[in-house]
């Protein structure tokens, strides 16, 4: 017999233990150890950084983020300072109140394990595997969308560090269950599920596209469905647990993606929408939620909307 | 500021209206645009010059407030964008998104202000200067360019000094116009012999890092406008921060109380790869 957290809300993925289900999700703030700390205070019950890749990357030049309504659109292009420099932020965020997870993409299988390896060094309590990034050739869903390399690089990056493994998959696939068992095989500790869609928006007036690159990843409310479905699937067809993402705002989406068999959430454009308080905002709500249907933790509901 | 109105940050396609020189490296371009009209002193907007970028630049004038309606940004050219602006002809379209960001917030009637404008900087501080002589706070302008050829605004600055609703006061490094000298010495003076209620500052930062240590030394509080690299606008991408804090949402005016605990103000920015750089 287990017995009962006196926290409700304290849950666990993968071995790190979490005070609450929601964390900064990937690519939102996450530049340096002062806003992660801040994402971190204002209630989140962890912080994912920006992704990291072996060497510094300037990104694309502006428009990088559009509105379009149902949710946003980018393609900033991975800007960052390369693992070198970030292992200062990394190293500064030693005494962080919450788990530390590291997004870390590569051209390579190689270079996802030497990054991997280096943010774990300077104190990661966790790497997620950029596998995912739909606008940046040769990186994330280009590498992601294909099972042997997902396998590969999971393996790899398994093979040099000894903190969970997350790997972040893309939905831009007909099958995104295949590519989760590939990463499951391969060791990955937990999944995250899911990056943006590839998506686009023009400017009639000018006839041109807006974004720099032309194409980017739609977030937000837009993909909530698809990212709901997508955690549903694997929850079906995996034993592993799932770090759902794609369009929460609320708590009661985020109950809904808990239900569909997420073990804890990201929140990303929400942030935009609501600010930092959304992590707030977020907790409490599925806190009154677990009070109202009588349930002891949040762990009890994860997969509930499976029951015959 | 917590929710941001999704409207605001809706990209609307505008028409130059006009283009003014305001000197030989600068122009104002003004538009037409509901939202920026109703914006307030020292917020910025992102301007898009289609198929080339999209830069933050604050508002120099906004449209309720303007005898024609008209809101403007005033642009120096520093690089390929500011170029291509800098090129754009009354009738060619830009993109807008904004206003954003937090604003200057003006002491109330009959207090007394120090407004320090370096260079191109005095674009976000004409708007609250306007505002300033509206409210009846005592106003003391002190403004530092290079060169005589540098200086901008003189138009509009020179017509309030006229009318003794501003005290100005101008600076140059060569001495070609006004004081001979740095902005941040004539500033000193100007603390050191009269009682002020805020200082106001925008341009270079090493100047502005002068102005508030100045200003914390005789314990006025000040509100500066600071610059980084802005991509989102929105608060989200990180592009921006300074210490726990985002320029383009918890800023770009900054106070006191937030200045002293931002290690990076007057030390270091982050530049396009998020490398810190000194300032």
């Amino acid at each position: 017999m287990r017995s009962q957290p006196s926290n409700p809300l304290e849950t666990e993925v993968a071995g790190l233990r979490l005070r609450n289900p929601t964390m900064l999700a990937s690519g939102i703030l996450g530049t340096t150890s002062d806003i992660l700390r801040r994402a971190a205070q204002s209630g989140a019950g962890a912080v994912v950084t920006k992704s990291v890749g072996p060497k510094p990357r300037e990104g694309y030049p502006n428009p990088t983020v559009v509105e379009v309504g149902c949710g946003l659109l980018n393609a900033v292009g991975l800007p960052n300072p390369g693992i070198q420099a970030f292992a200062e932020e990394i190293r500064d965020l030693g005494d962080l109140e919450v788990p530390l997870i590291v997004s870390v993409y590569g051209f390579s299988p190689e270079e996802y394990a030497e990054v991997a390896e280096a943010a774990v060094e300077a104190g990661a309590d966790a790497v997620e595997l950029n596998l995912s990034c739909p606008h940046v050739k040769g990186a994330g869903a280009d590498v992601g969308s294909r099972p042997e390399l997902v396998s590969e690089i999971v393996e790899r990056v398994k093979g040099v560090v000894d903190k969970p493994v997350f790997a972040k998959l893309t939905p831009n696939v007909s099958d995104i269950v295949g590519l989760a068992e590939a990463a499951v095989e391969a060791g990955a500790d937990a999944l995250t599920a899911i990056n943006t869609l590839r998506a686009m928006a023009i400017d009639v007036e000018t006839a041109r596209p807006i974004l720099s690159n032309r194409i980017g990843g739609l977030s937000g409310p837009a993909i909530k469905p698809v990212a709901v479905r997508c955690v549903y699937e694997l929850h079906r067809e995996l034993d592993v647990p799932i770090i759902g993402c794609g369009g929460v705002t609320s708590w009661r989406d985020a109950v809904e993606f808990m239900l569909a068999g997420a073990s804890a959430v990201q929140v990303g454009t929400a942030v935009a929408l609501k600010g930092l308080n959304i992590f707030r905002l977020i907790t409490e709500g599925v806190k009154s939620y677990l009070e109202r249907k009588g349930y002891g933790s949040v762990r009890e509901i994860v997969g509930l909307s499976h029951r015959g | 500021m917590s929710a941001y109105p999704t409207e605001v940050n809706r990209m609307r396609i505008v028409e130059i209206k006009a283009v003014k020189d305001e000197n030989l490296n600068v122009k104002t371009i003004f538009f037409e645009d509901d939202l920026c009209s109703s914006a307030e002193a020292g917020q910025f907007v992102m301007v898009w010059i289609p198929g080339v970028d999209e830069i933050p630049l604050t508002l120099s004038s906004i449209g309720s407030r303007s005898k024609d309606g008209l809101s403007s940004v005033t642009v120096a050219e520093v690089g390929e964008a500011t170029r291509a602006l800098r090129g754009m002809e009354a009738g060619e379209l830009i993109g807008v998104r904004g206003p954003f960001g937090n604003h200057f917030e003006t002491v109330s009637r009959g207090g007394r202000a120090l407004v320090v404008g370096g260079g191109i900087g005095m674009a976000s501080l004409m708007p609250l200067i306007e505002r300033l002589v509206e409210n009846d706070v005592e106003t003391t302008v002190l403004f530092g360019v290079k060169s005589r050829s540098n200086l901008l605004f003189m138009e509009r600055l020179g017509e309030l000094s006229a009318q003794g609703r501003i005290r100005l006061l101008v600076t140059t490094e060569d001495g070609t116009y006004g004081a001979e000298g740095l902005v941040t010495e004539a500033a000193e003076k100007v603390l050191s012999s009269g009682r002020f209620d805020v200082v106001y500052s925008c341009g270079p930062e090493a100047m502005m890092y002068k102005i508030f240590g100045l200003a914390e030394k005789l314990g006025i509080p000040v509100q500066l406008s600071l610059e980084r690299i802005i991509r989102c606008a929105i608060g989200i991408c990180g592009s921006c921060v300074v210490g726990p804090y985002r320029v383009c949402r918890d800023g770009p005016i900054f106070t006191s109380d937030r200045l002293r605990v931002i290690r990076d103000f007057g030390r270091f920015r982050r530049d396009f790869n998020g490398r810190k750089t000194p300032i």
